[in-house]
């Protein structure tokens, strides 16, 4: 075959799908071997909400006997969507943090200068955080039954947790991404480490908003990430709630339609200052 | 027709014109080199010509398409290796070629032969499996490359290939750029090494502070500029003095560095006894003492009225 008429990528219709779902794919996989291979990026969604979780669950378990604290198996039982909301935030955190070092030692160059959309490599990104959000509600799923905690609607119930938090952590991923094209600073995404966790102790992930105290509270009750937080919880300490759901669901096509949006301006701003 | 057509070309970053109405024209098939100091606008213009960065005025086509309308067409003419050598130090030679051969909308299977046949082009075949974070920066380079060749481009953009790179790197570098152009492919290579875009080019065009100074071919440019001259290294104390002593017997030109003296030599080589006599008479002591013939340094000087500071290459690899 002549050197010059190697296949390019001028395909068109579902051809066209094809060809940039397969570049969604590669930038996911890279992106997901990248967290693999870089601790710094894994400690995060693994680590320390594991730790955390221990730690709560270890010295705080008692809690579950306040009054209004709603009726659970277990403090653990409780906590997971708290630990797996930790983890997808700081998946959704460390994918800006490491698209960010993309831009930072020039490898966006690599992309950007390729003949594909370039929504894909946000995409790409995305599939890689979805991957990590997944990963990390099989994690803490494996934890919880290991250590003894129910899924009170069972398989379904899990699959519901699973879905949502695969979906929150893609969703955030899009907010850590915007931020990263927008800033292209490694250590400014991850300046933001702080505030993610500060955002997610004023929501019900730790402890139920019931027994906050104002102005706590009354964060807590608008904060959209405690809508995803009830729908994940439900049905692992109850049951599936179609009212929790669907706020959930509601909650995070907010965050994503923030996230497409932040994204895409970002995206056109580090196209305009290259 | 031209590879690539440049007319007007600027862009502005605030206040500040980086690029101020650049005009080029590249043939088919030819290695156009790219020549100025950090600084002048070589990379900016690279990334408007690439797609990476939005002009401010004027216009561009690359292998026929508008790099602002048709910018997609650009980038699947085009094969680029940045400046940086853009790689993931933690992806393996062969991961970054096949993901480089999925952006370029290559069928996994072709993709993966492409880039087992480049990784094997470039000598990095036992290497392939390593992490780039391992690698030496001359494999990082030639690895670079090998990505940048997955497609088979019409137009290669080089961005300063060897800058860093040991003599050894470097000749393999020009080597494998002069076997590319063998085959048909044209290159654009900026780079601020004199004996790079003379040894590579067939046409350069001299960048400083955003505008072109200079366009031709290094021999024309060369010829354009004229006499030889001689060069003297001098004991430090004692340049002023030579300085004086030489101007009365030829045009000085402006000093590479703080202990040597150019002096133009009108007549080639037979200007020197006369040189060497005048400081002797004034009892300078000379180092040592050369005759130089026109570079594109000198080119570079005649236009701009300074040098370009960048290490020299050994001579070794000037000589390749």
């Amino acid at each position: 075959m002549d050197r010059h008429s190697l296949p390019r990528s001028e395909a068109v219709g579902l051809e066209a799908l094809r060809v940039n779902a397969r570049v969604v794919r590669a930038l996911g996989m890279r992106s997901i071997r990248q967290t693999f291979r870089r601790p710094q990026l894994m400690a995060p969604i693994v680590v320390f909400p594991t730790l955390l979780l221990a730690i709560q669950t270890g010295g705080a378990g008692g809690a579950v006997n306040l009054p209004g604290f709603p009726p659970v198996q277990s403090f653990l039982q409780f906590m997971l969507a708290g630990a797996m909301m930790q983890s997808l935030m700081l998946a959704g955190n460390s994918g800006g943090i490491a698209l960010a070092v993309d831009i930072e030692m020039g490898f966006t160059d690599r992309l950007f200068s390729a003949p594909i959309p370039r929504y894909t490599i946000v995409l790409g990104r995305l599939a890689g955080t979805a991957a990590l959000g997944l990963f990390g509600s099989l994690w803490f799923l494996a934890i919880g039954l290991i250590f003894g905690a129910h899924i009170e609607s069972g398989f379904t119930g899990a699959l519901i947790a699973i879905a949502l938090v695969t979906a929150t952590a893609t969703a955030v991923g899009g907010i850590g991404a915007a931020i990263a094209l927008r800033t292209g600073s490694a250590s400014v995404v991850q300046g933001l480490f702080p505030l993610v966790l500060v955002v997610l102790f004023l929501s019900s992930a730790f402890f139920p908003n019931e027994l906050m105290i104002q102005p706590a509270k009354a964060i807590a009750e608008y904060n959209p990430l405690s809508f995803v937080v009830e729908g994940i919880r439900g049905p692992i300490i109850s049951g599936v709630d179609a009212t929790e759901l669907g706020e959930a669901v509601l909650a995070i096509a907010g965050i994503v339609v923030l996230g497409l949006l932040l994204s895409a301006r970002a995206l056109r701003h580090r196209l305009r200052v290259g | 027709m031209p590879a690539i057509v440049v007319e007007g070309l600027q862009r502005s970053f605030d206040e500040v014109l980086a690029v101020q109405g650049v005009d080029l024209n590249v043939e088919e098939g030819e290695i156009f080199g790219f020549l100025g100091p950090n600084g002048a606008g070589k990379t900016t213009t690279v990334r408007m010509l690439t797609t990476l960065l939005l002009p401010t005025g004027g216009r561009a086509t690359v292998a026929g398409h508008d790099v602002i309308k048709q910018a997609r067409a650009v980038r699947a003419s085009i094969g680029v290796a940045l400046q940086e050598a853009a790689l993931d130090p933690l992806m393996t030679g062969r991961e970054l070629i096949r993901l480089q051969a999925t952006l370029q909308g290559l069928p996994g299977a072709e993709g993966k032969r492409r880039a087992d046949d480049l990784l094997e082009r470039v000598d990095l075949a036992a290497a392939a499996d390593r992490r780039v974070g391992g690698y030496s920066g001359g494999m990082k380079r030639r690895l670079d490359l090998a990505a940048a060749l997955v497609h088979g481009p019409k137009v290669l953009f080089l961005d300063e290939p060897t800058t860093g790179l040991d003599p050894v790197s470097r000749k393999t570098i020009w080597e494998e750029v002069r076997t590319l152009n063998d085959e048909g492919t044209t290159v654009f290579l900026t780079t601020q090494y004199l004996e790079e875009a003379d040894q590579l080019a067939d046409n350069v065009a001299i960048i400083d502070s955003g505008r072109i100074v200079a366009e031709g071919t290094p021999d024309s440019l060369k010829t354009e500029i004229g006499n030889p001259h001689i060069q003297l290294q001098l004991a430090a104390g004692s340049i002023a003095e030579a300085e004086k002593v030489c101007a009365e017997v030829g045009r000085l030109l402006p000093p590479v560095d703080g202990r040597m003296v150019l002096v133009e030599a009108t007549n080639g080589a037979a200007d020197i006894p006369k040189v060497v006599r005048a400081l002797d008479d004034a009892g300078i002591a000379v180092e040592s003492l050369e005759l130089v013939r026109p570079t594109l340094d000198d080119v570079f000087v005649a236009k701009t009225g300074h040098h370009i500071k960048v290490p020299t290459t050994s001579s070794a690899v000037a000589s390749a």
